[in-house]
């Protein structure tokens, strides 16, 4: 065992890396979550962002409107998703669930033409002077756009929620949608729209998958990225900094434990594994022993204006 | 069991069925455990039944059904498969075993093929793998010659006989051409995660290491190997990965040579068989001699004399000249496992625990 | 202006008629769907939704196989139909299905090779307790805490899968099996077997159980004071406790039920049709069976019917792909779009379609 290979510089700039498609996601179900809808179908939409990306990058050879493709792919599906449980008072818990048999179906439908093939990737955003500055210029100031993007709505999702009005709306209409009602906000629009931002971050985190992450296509490549999405907003307790931590602590982990692994070290691989989620059940136990329950309090309950 | 009987009577009116019609094609039937677009395992398992619905033409019908869990629901499928009128059926991944000679033993007319597995229960049941490990020996020798930073490394999915018999064949090969390599393995423990396959490349990247060889599915770690810029090496895997040979910007790609599964020779043979009425039961192991293991082109990244020797290697193995596993190789623990000039047989081989002398580390259990 | 009214009662003549009426939507779009990809819809329909029941070649035996497919999946969602309709949501049935089958398969094969009628009988036990106990973990941490049941649910299906890979390549791997991962194979050991109990019908112990559990939810839910708290609980949690009801056991009881059933589930499975415990074991059940309770409106004679036509479109989709080629994905686009449709034509169940010259700005 020789741990002094493993580098921690370079191992902080690949868990960057590693950890962005999940930022990307749980960023937009958090979003989803604080309007008080619960849905379980981000698997499926990242993998359907993940191939209209990957699809319109090819077909046009830029990255850029593969990433936008992929936005609005993935919120289209979403509307479906939207529809269901905000017009139509499906349960929401079912309906995410069919939302990812639905997107898994479709995007290797969708995929067939592509697989084999390369994809046209993001070049390292060119910071000038940044990334020269020893150490930190390549932990920090090496990556491509989509990193620092991630980063910058992190940022942004935590000043909407905490310092404008129309977080207020959103937080409120999370909270209790029947008092959100009597006080005139438009509950199933905000919601509508959350659901629709959902979709189209769970969209880019996807395509950075495909686009980026691993540039190919191949069928159910996601492998369960939009699960742990899921479960890094309840590790987060509903908080944008918190989200970027659990992302990068669950994509961490991963890239932590194989570099271990290279270094020479025995790896207990499958506890390892299942600590992130051992985690979270603990940070959920602890905030509800503190009696702060982090949860939106409307989380899945469906809304229907007529009493 | 009554329900033998029935099933066998059902078998019974299935076959007569095809009696009627002497004419009736050849019905080979295909079981895939992933996605035929994986581009790896499952892809080069259908590559070889298109090519048998080449050789052939209308004298044979092909079908297969993909992603297919194993356990329950490839019992079912397969019985399925029977019933529908399939002649012989390919099962293609180790999980099938137990449900292939199930069901094999209550359709015996119908011939069964299940790879990499070992139980042949019944007389209709054959089993067929591939000496992959001829093509991890080459990749070696290869990898040995090409590094710079004297470390290679190799992607590991499970702690299986299959795997760490190409571990120690990818190693032998490199030490042999490099006394100074050293070997990192990683554990994936999954055959198809193309994020944590580049994940897996990624940590050996940066920890130095230069040649890779994988043996999960994915195309990930060739293009996680593509962001070194020429400095860090790899192998396609399963099947030919040409689209990393060279990159985008016109340069020389990561993907040097490949090992490639191809399965068309084994079927086309089968089928054949089976026509011609001279199928009978076997368990066959083949490689390159057969075909069936094939190094894909080797590009100019590697020197030319480096070539040579590779293909030196290659031609000896497919004239039956030289096994890989051919002593002097002691156990990690310096014993002897086999003497000079001695050659393994394939029953060690296919209970491989142990690795060899001068990989550090130990097995996972 | 669409306007939407809640009925006072959910409509009964829409109760039925909805399913038939999104099979008749799914049928419609999904053959657009398969014309699209190039084969006959007629054709393609008729493969999934009446070969496995009606083909000669092969009803006797896929007309078994709906019941050996459906049978875990009835399990489960009974189970969860109690929690759903008591606002309990237990959405990690996956996790308890796993450890029931690993808890009860390690029971069998710690007996291995001795031979006794009463190994399988403890082999059930153990399933259900070890579904039970991993259900439990969320039970007793929103009874103490106050901990959200649905994540902390979820969360544990990812430990489980955890689990079973570890114990799969360590604990419980087939000292003969040349290495692979994989325990031994149960269907050969004759007391830890579950085999077909009638030959050629599918019935094994799994299937008994989901319809005894069928009969048994019913009579509970119709008969019994303890279904009427439970729907009151999920309906008006004020009234029932007023009513008596203690959140606390019911929390409990309704979450103990759901694991214990899952984890018999796995079991069966495990000892029957799937025979041994391997890394990917698991396929999905429990998460289907959550989309089957609501398919059967979470009323044990609805999930009956919702679980065997979930697990026709699954043989039927095998069939498709094997006669015509369809691609697999299209047959999960196709099962999506069969639940999407049974999702939307629900709300004609609760509530009435009004159309209104004025918008009122209801929605």
């Amino acid at each position: 065992m020789d741990l002094t290979s493993i580098n921690p510089v370079l191992l902080i700039a690949s868990l960057m890396v590693s950890a962005t498609p999940i930022l990307l996601a749980a960023m937009g179900e958090m979003v989803v979550e604080k309007s008080g809808v619960l849905n379980l179908g981000v698997e499926g939409m990242m993998i359907t962002g993940a191939i209209t990306g990957f699809a319109i990058a090819v077909n046009t050879g830029s990255p850029a409107l593969g990433f936008i493709a992929a936005a609005a792919g993935a919120a289209m599906l979403a509307l479906a998703f939207g529809i269901l449980t905000q017009f139509l008072l499906s349960n929401q818990v079912a309906t995410g669930l069919g939302l990812t048999l639905v997107g898994l179906g479709l995007s290797s439908l969708i995929g067939k033409p592509y697989e084999g093939i390369k994809s046209p990737t993001l070049p390292r955003l060119d910071l000038g002077p940044l990334s020269d500055i020893p150490v930190l210029g390549r932990m920090l100031f090496s990556h491509d756009i989509m990193v620092y993007f991630s980063l910058a709505l992190v940022a942004a999702v935590w000043a909407v929620l905490k310092f404008t009005r129309a977080g207020l709306v959103l937080r409120a209409v999370g909270e209790s949608h029947d008092a959100a009602h009597a006080l005139g906000y438009k509950v199933v629009r905000v919601r509508l729209l959350a659901i629709l931002f959902g979709g189209a971050c769970a969209g880019l985190g996807g395509a950075y998958l495909s686009l980026v992450r691993v540039p190919q296509w191949t069928e159910g490549m996601t492998a369960g990225a939009g699960w742990i999405a899921l479960a890094i907003v309840v590790f987060a307790s509903w908080r944008a900094g918190r989200v970027l931590v659990g992302a990068y602590l669950f994509g961490g982990i991963t890239v932590l434990q194989l570099n271990l692994q290279a270094a020479g070290a025995q790896v207990p691989v499958a506890l390892l594994s299942a600590s992130p989620y051992l985690i979270t059940i603990l940070v959920l136990v602890i905030i509800s022993v503190r009696g702060v329950h982090g949860a939106p309090a409307s989380l899945g309950r469906p809304f229907h204006a007529s009493h | 069991m009554k329900r033998r009987t029935l099933l066998a009577s059902a078998a019974l009116a299935a076959s007569l069925g095809t009696a009627a019609f002497a004419q009736d094609p050849t019905k080979a039937c295909f079981v895939y455990v992933g996605p035929i677009g994986d581009g790896g395992w499952t892809y080069q398992h259908h590559q070889g039944a298109l090519a048998l619905k080449e050789e052939y033409g209308d004298a044979v019908e092909i079908a297969w059904q993909e992603s297919v869990p194993e356990g329950a629901d490839s019992e079912r499928v397969l019985t399925q498969m029977a019933l529908s009128g399939c002649d012989i059926i390919f099962t293609t991944s180790f999980g099938y075993m137990d449900p292939t000679n199930a069901v094999a033993a209550q359709f015996p007319d119908i011939k069964f093929e299940h790879a990499t597995g070992y139980k042949r229960e019944h007389p209709n049941v054959s089993t067929y793998n591939a000496r992959f490990y001829e093509g991890r020996a080459v990749v070696g020798h290869i990898a040995g010659k090409m590094t710079q930073t004297n470390k290679i490394g190799y992607i590991a999915s499970f702690p299986i006989p299959e795997v760490i018999m190409g571990i120690n064949s990818y190693f032998l090969h490199a030490q042999k051409a490099n006394p100074d390599v050293e070997l990192v393995v990683t554990w994936a423990y999954t055959w198809f995660d193309p994020a944590k396959e580049a994940d897996a490349a990624r940590a050996m990247l940066d920890q130095g290491v230069d040649v890779i060889t994988a043996h999960t599915d994915s195309t990930a770690p060739l293009a996680e190997i593509a962001k070194e810029g020429g400095s860090a090496w790899g192998f396609g895997q399963a099947s030919d990965m040409a689209a990393f040979m060279t990159n985008d910007d016109g340069t020389p790609g990561p993907r040097v040579a490949s090992i490639i599964d191809e399965w068309a020779p084994y079927y086309i043979k089968r089928v054949g068989q089976l026509m011609d009425g001279t199928y009978e039961q076997i368990d066959s192991w083949a490689g390159m001699p057969e075909g069936e293991v094939v190094i894909g082109e080797m590009t100019d990244a590697i020197p030319a004399d480096v070539q040579a020797e590779a293909q030196a290697m290659i031609d000896a193995i497919t004239a039956g000249e030289y096994h890989p596993f051919t002593g002097p190789i002691n156990r990690q623990d310096g014993s002897v496992w086999l003497a000079e000039g001695e050659v393994a047989d394939d029953g060690t081989l296919l209970g491989m625990d142990f690795y060899i002398e001068g990989i550090t580390g130990e097995i996972p259990n | 202006m669409i306007a939407l009214e809640k009925r006072p009662q959910p409509s009964q003549a829409w109760t039925w008629a909805t399913p038939v009426l999104a099979v008749l939507l799914t049928m419609l779009v999904g053959g657009l769907m398969f014309a699209a990809l190039g084969t006959p819809p007629v054709e393609a329909i008729r493969t999934i939704f009446w070969d496995p029941l009606f083909n000669p070649q092969f009803a006797s035996y896929s007309r078994p196989q709906l019941l050996v497919k459906a049978g875990p999946l009835i399990l489960i969602a009974i189970g969860l139909s109690l929690g759903f309709r008591a606002g309990i949501w237990n959405i990690g049935a996956e996790g308890q299905y796993i450890m029931g089958a690993v808890c009860g398969a390690a029971v069998g094969l710690a007996f291995y090779p001795a031979e006794s009628v009463l190994i399988f009988p403890l082999m059930v036990v153990a399933g259900a307790l070890g579904g039970w106990a991993w259900a439990m973990i969320p039970g007793l941490l929103k009874v103490k805490f106050g901990t959200n049941e649905i994540l902390v649910s979820l969360m544990l299906v990812y430990v489980a899968e955890s689990v079973l890979a570890s114990v799969s390549s360590g604990l419980l791997k087939n000292p003969d099996g040349m290495g692979f991962p994989g325990s031994r194979n149960l269907k050969q050991y004759p007391s830890g077997a579950n085999p077909e109990l009638i030959a050629g019908t599918g019935m094994h112990w799994g299937v008994v159980a989901a319809f005894i559990v069928v009969i048994l939810a019913y009579v509970l839910l119709t008969r019994h004071v303890l279904g009427f708290h439970i729907k009151l609980s999920g309906a008006a949690p004020r009234a029932a406790r007023f009513a008596g009801v203690n959140p606390a056991r019911m929390i409990l009881f309704c979450l103990g039920t759901a694991g214990a059933l899952a984890g018999m589930a796995g079991l069966f499975e495990v000892s029957g049709p799937a025979g041994q415990i391997t890394i990917d074991f698991n396929s999905g059940y429990g998460f289907t069976a959550i989309i089957v309770a609501f398919l059967g409106r979470l009323h044990p004679v609805g999930i009956l019917l919702a679980g065997l036509l979930m697990a026709l479109t699954y043989i039927g989709g095998e069939l498709a792909q094997l006669m015509l080629g369809l691609p697999g994905a299209a047959i999960q686009l196709f099962q999506g779009m069969l639940l999407f449709f049974l999702l939307a034509t629900d709300v004609l169940t609760n509530y009435r379609v009004r159309l209104s010259n004025k918008a009122k700005g209801t929605v």
